[in-house]
């Protein structure tokens, strides 16, 4: 019988990642998108640097900048009593900023795409900020939304490297789906790898798919020329 | 200060400085309307007549006072925010709400269902209804937009170029819809527009701007017909050509999309090809002067 509990872990984690990126990208990529700042450039460097960066790189700074020996360990150590190594809290912290960018680069892409007139329309018939965003912008950028939403759950359940360094692979509280497959290999378990790998391997295929079924079915609806 | 007469309900007088085609300059414009007016603002692009409508629309900031219906707008202390200013703007776009259909995109403006219906009635698109913005052609866009931007019975509309992604025919409709939908709700209008026959057509003032600064304002009546005293009709027109037929002259002009030969008298050696002039009918002769 086969052990889900990697593939929960897994799921759990990029459902936590989604929900809280999707809290935070929202406002930061409306924020890139039309800003005129002069940081605009460095900002945008440091949300694509997890893209370039080997995780390990990457991995190896979370653990130090996350471990009880550097202020914000200690600090969310002291006030919420939760250690951030080694730990599913850290998982998360960690996924955050290793899937910042596939949230906030589709968002970005989109905001600047829409037509700023529609946003001077819905100003002019006397609707604030806040319900232009909710009822004019989110619904004119839903595909750059669902893509950015199911790239980032994706992306969070496929990652290796940094979840390795921060999470350590402890059975039950850290190790996910693909650190699973790891430990199998190095155990020559290559039966359970091989299942463990498919299930991933279809997994990701559906959700891909999902994406891009959706994607062109709203197109055509928006653009159903008669 | 000026202080707002009782009968002046708009009152605009705004600069800004813009960085447009003309490099530097500086758009500086004083209008007054009284409730009821139709003006036309008209210029060349870039000439500062679209930022004219958006600084109305509190779509842009710009130093200035303008103050409507005693409520000030725009002055030192004080910019109300267009979410706040009673006005319906029609984009040149039309920037319909694509992911709301028809009557949606009426309703977002105002939840009056039945305002809604009357104004759809009225522009003959209620069957329209249900459908997408991106399933409409440009006129019905055209007329979805102008409904909904009279969803607020706004004291001022405010117009950009409504007109000019459009057919003739079409364009004709839709001015005369726009004509008496502006007598049946008593608004107050300012169009940005091209075309001297829609001003003549639809306002009872304008202004033209240029570099950013108005250098005509009036009565289109007056403004735009070039007749002086005696003559019957005065049109405008660019001499294309100048032939030699036997002992005469004869200029060949070309009046809008029409060429028209015209003979000149022992004036012939004063025109130029290329020049515009005017031609008009005095007592029962063609005449042609240079414009002036």
């Amino acid at each position: 019988m086969i052990d889900f509990t990697p593939f929960i872990l897994s799921f759990k984690l990029a459902f936590f990642v989604t929900i809280i990126l999707l809290i935070i990208g929202i406002p930061f990529a409306w924020f890139l998108a039309s800003t005129k700042s002069k940081i605009k450039p460095l900002l945008e460097t440091i949300t694509a640097l997890p893209i370039v960066l080997p995780p390990s790189v990457l991995g190896f700074y979370l653990l130090v900048a996350l471990s009880l020996n550097s202020p914000i360990g200690r600090f969310f150590y002291e006030m919420f009593d939760v250690k951030l190594v080694f730990s599913f809290p850290g998982l998360v912290v960690a996924s955050c900023i290793y899937s910042f960018p596939f949230m906030i680069q589709p968002l970005q892409s989109g905001f600047e795409s829409l037509d700023k007139s529609l946003i001077e329309a819905s100003y002019v018939s006397g609707k604030s900020k806040i319900e232009t965003l909710f009822k004019v912008i989110i619904p004119n950028i839903k595909s750059n939304l669902l893509t950015a939403i199911i790239i980032t759950f994706a992306h969070t359940i496929g990652e290796f490297g940094v979840v390795l360094m921060v999470g350590g692979s402890i059975p039950g509280k850290t190790e996910v789906a693909s650190v699973a497959i790891y430990d199998f290999v190095e155990m020559m378990d290559y039966k359970s790898a091989h299942i463990y790998s498919a299930i991933m391997l279809v997994i990701s295929f559906l959700v891909l798919f999902v994406v891009y079924y959706i994607n062109e079915k709203n197109k055509r609806k928006f653009n159903d020329i008669y | 200060m000026k202080k707002t007469k009782e009968n002046l309900m708009i009152f605009i007088d705004v600069r800004k400085k813009l960085h447009g085609v003309y490099k530097d300059m500086e758009l500086k414009c004083n209008i007054e309307l009284k409730k009821g007016d139709f003006l036309a603002v008209c210029g060349e692009s870039g000439s500062g007549k679209t930022t004219l409508l958006r600084v109305i629309a509190g779509l842009e900031r710009a130093e200035g006072r303008i103050v409507v219906d005693g409520e000030v707008w725009l002055d030192k202390k004080c910019f109300l925010p267009p979410q706040k200013r009673e006005i319906g703007f029609l984009f040149q776009n039309y920037a319909l709400f694509p992911n709301m259909n028809v009557m949606q995109n009426l309703l977002y403006v105002n939840n009056d269902e039945k305002f809604a219906k009357k104004l759809l009635e009225m522009s003959e698109i209620y069957e329209l209804k249900d459908r997408y913005p991106a399933s409409l052609s440009g006129g019905q866009k055209q007329r979805v937009a102008l409904c909904r931007a009279l969803m607020k019975k706004p004291k001022l509309l405010l117009l950009d170029e409504p007109f000019s992604a459009l057919d003739p025919k079409m364009r004709e409709k839709l001015q005369n819809e726009l004509s008496y939908f502006h007598k049946e709700f008593d608004l107050t209008t300012i169009m940005v527009t091209h075309s001297p026959s829609e001003i003549y057509k639809l306002a009872n003032k304008m202004i033209e701007i240029k570099k950013g600064e108005i250098v005509k304002k009036g009565n289109p009546k007056e403004a735009l017909l070039n007749t002086k005293s005696s003559e019957k009709f005065a049109l405008e027109g660019i001499i294309i050509d100048i032939k030699k037929v036997d002992v005469i002259y004869v200029a060949v002009v070309a009046i809008g999309n029409n060429l028209v030969e015209i003979v000149l008298s022992n004036e012939a050696k004063e025109f130029k090809t290329g020049e515009k002039v005017i031609v008009s009918n005095k007592a029962f002769s063609v005449n042609i002067r240079k414009k002036e």
